[in-house]
């Protein structure tokens, strides 16, 4: 065991798996010699060399299409999108190619590859860089979404990524970074990919959340503590495959759902889910079910960035108001 | 030859005339008329497919098909050249290509009746299915080809995109990285003077498009699309260019689709009789008939039965896909992960449910 904060515990997922099986490959704009602007791949390339772990031009469907040539040949090429919103570029190739050439071949070819970026807000960054798009990836067929809210789980999970014959969006909650530490087996272990992970057990109120939500949420329940509430707290940990049996479990149990996520409201992750919580446990609800998510707007620059952020006190608040209705 | 061309000047690499004259001298291939023969009959072969593709579409028999008229030399050429090894990655208009890796006529008419069950072309080693969307295929022909370097293997990929796709960004961030990587990727551009209704010289303002080689610090080489022989030397050229490590090429072939864009396009409305003349005269398969009969190595006649055998495969590898088993409902299900997910189970369970309660069968 070491104490690794999320940037360590991803690259240390990476290394494993460089040193693991000479097929993977990383690569993406500036992750060789620098490392990678967060530094995710500091070191890398000293260990493995250039031809593993390298620069490539700047063209983010490149990288990602390029990606896809390697794997369908049979590498397992693991690429960096710098940021959330630079991952638009590469959105052709991702829904049109990578997410389709299992099925368009029929099986022949398969695509077992990571895109891995940064995404989210509270940085304080220009614009593009606060982003939550995981709902654009979620709707395309062929495709899974994997959002780790703790350096644990992103080293299991990244490392099942990496295993998985199938193409993998790997997004990572960039304002915990370097935010929280936490004990991590230095050796290789995989989380499975599609499996939710209840954090808290409670009985009167289920909350639902991934990613740099889950800490939001734990500080909520926090501040909620002297009130008697008891609330279960869902870390969903993969957007799709969605875990459709835990969530059905805990609200069936509880009767009341809250869905906290960052991204908008409209067409969201929070409407799949407040969907799938009607549709499994309906006659068990106490309260229609609740999404505190992002505005329907752009994420704001710094000065605007709180309003849209959700915040522990908004959790709180919108959960003693689901226990109570 | 390859390297000292320098597109800006715009020759047009020819070796056989339009009267089936031999007017250059090749580079790197040997003339043989046995060879020239077979290549005939290959593009003979590929051209009554294809005409009776369209015919089968005519009929009501398939959907829309795209179909490769007077582009046959390319493909033939490329064919003779690319090794079981090599990878083919295609466009969409690629009957010639897609037969000349192996692919089974029946497959292809498979995929164009709407069948995907066609699209695996099990036969067919290291060649992508068809790429619909514009250019997009060159950036993992990028990518295999860096695989390929990676490897060590003596392997190199042909990658085919048409005139209007060098207009996409994807056709240059391909074409930069294939060149940044050394990696080994020939880009055969198919131009055949029109995107849809868009004619080339309104797609581009360069001389030509071997030209937008020079942007990538590559070899890029205009040759006479028509012409096999011409294709024939500068790709045999371009493969050992590449496999020894000098990174990626450009061909622009020039060609004319004789045909229309798809079965569902009417080319009257973009262009005119007198073009369409002249480019008939400059037909890939009259100047190869033209030297063969002069040759006396083909005959009106042998040709006639020719087309009469090739008539009757083509409609047996039909029959095999216009009578294919049923396609089944776990199809559309099945091939989008390893494993197929719990929701997509419950989807295809629900629909099985619904389709027994109102009496079908599933």
């Amino acid at each position: 065991m070491s104490v690794m904060n999320l940037v360590q515990a991803i690259n240390n997922a990476l290394d494993i798996k460089l040193a693991d099986d000479p097929n993977v490959i990383v690569y993406g704009e500036d992750v060789g010699v620098e490392g990678g602007v967060f530094r995710v791949t500091e070191n890398l390339q000293k260990k493995y060399g250039e031809e593993r772990v390298f620069d490539s031009p700047l063209a983010e469907a490149a990288i990602a299409g390029s990606g896809l040539g390697m794997a369908i040949a049979g590498l397992r090429p693991i690429v960096e999108m710098q940021f959330d919103g630079f991952s638009y570029p590469a959105l052709n190739q991702i829904i049109s190619h990578i997410s389709r050439i299992r099925n368009r071949s029929r099986n022949k070819y398969h695509a077992p590859m990571v895109i891995r970026f940064p995404y989210g807000g509270g940085i304080n960054a220009l614009e593009h860089h606060s982003e939550s798009p995981e709902a654009i990836f979620a709707q395309c067929p062929g495709l899974q979404v994997v959002i780790p809210s703790t350096p644990y789980d992103a080293k299991g999970l990244l490392i099942s990524a990496i295993e998985s014959e199938d193409p993998v969006i790997f997004m990572e909650p960039k304002r915990l970074y370097r935010a929280i530490k936490q004990e991590v087996p230095e050796e290789k272990y995989t989380i499975p990919i599609g499996k939710a992970n209840v954090l808290s057990k409670g009985d009167q109120i289920t909350v639902i959340a991934y990613g740099a939500m889950v800490r939001e949420v734990q500080r909520a329940m926090v501040m909620l503590k002297d009130k008697g509430i008891s609330v279960e707290l869902v870390d969903l940990r993969t957007i799709y495959p969605i875990d459709r049996d835990t969530i059905r479990e805990s609200v069936q149990k509880t009767g009341r759902a809250l869905i906290v996520t960052e991204a908008p409201s409209r067409f969201g992750p929070a409407a799949e889910l407040v969907t799938i919580v009607t549709e499994e446990a309906f006659l068990h609800l106490e309260a229609p079910p609740v999404r505190l998510s992002g505005f329907d707007t752009i994420i704001p620059l710094p000065l605007g960035e709180h309003y849209y952020l959700i915040t522990p006190e908004g959790i709180a608040y919108e959960i003693e108001k689901l226990v109570k209705f | 030859m390859i390297e000292s061309y320098d597109p800006q000047k715009n020759a047009m690499i020819q070796i056989m005339d339009k009267t089936g004259k031999i007017i250059g001298s090749p580079n790197m291939i040997k003339i043989n008329d046995e060879d020239i023969l077979a290549a005939y009959k290959t593009m003979l072969f590929n051209r009554t497919a294809d005409l009776m593709a369209v015919g089968y579409q005519r009929q009501g028999r398939m959907y829309t098909y795209p179909p490769n008229l007077g582009q046959e030399a390319i493909a033939a050429a490329a064919g003779k050249v690319m090794k079981e090894e090599d990878w083919l990655v295609p466009a969409f208009r690629e009957m010639g290509a897609w037969l000349s890796k192996g692919a089974e006529l029946h497959e292809i008419f498979m995929y164009f009746r709407g069948d995907e069950r066609g699209s695996r072309y099990e036969k067919a080693n290291r060649m992508l299915p068809s790429a619909v969307p514009i250019a997009s295929q060159l950036q993992y022909a990028a990518g295999i080809a860096y695989a390929m370097k990676f490897r060590k293997e003596k392997s190199v990929v042909f990658a085919f995109v048409g005139d209007g796709g060098t207009s996409e960004g994807d056709f240059h961030e391909a074409m930069n990285f294939a060149s940044v990587w050394k990696a080994p990727l020939i880009c055969i551009i198919q131009n055949n003077q029109f995107a849809i209704s868009m004619p080339i010289k309104k797609q581009t303002n360069s001389v030509n498009l071997a030209s937008k080689a020079i942007a990538y610090g590559i070899p890029g080489i205009q040759v006479d699309g028509n012409d096999y022989l011409a294709m024939l030397d500068v790709i045999t050229e371009a493969r050992e260019y590449t496999e020894k490590g000098k990174g990626p090429l450009l061909i622009e072939a020039v060609t004319y689709r004789q045909g229309a864009h798809t079965t569902s396009d009417d080319p009257t409305r973009y262009r005119t009789d007198e073009e369409e003349k002249l480019w008939l005269e400059r037909d890939p398969l009259l100047r190869l008939r033209l030297y063969l009969q002069e040759k006396k190595l083909i005959s009106e006649k042998a040709e006639e039965e020719l087309v009469q055998t090739y008539r009757k495969q083509v409609d047996a590898e039909f029959d095999i896909a216009e009578n294919y088993s049923e396609y089944p409902l776990d199809d559309v299900f099945n091939h989008l992960y390893s494993v197929v997910p719990e929701e997509l189970k419950r989807q295809k369970k629900a629909y099985e449910q619904f389709i027994l309660a109102t009496g079908g069968t599933k």
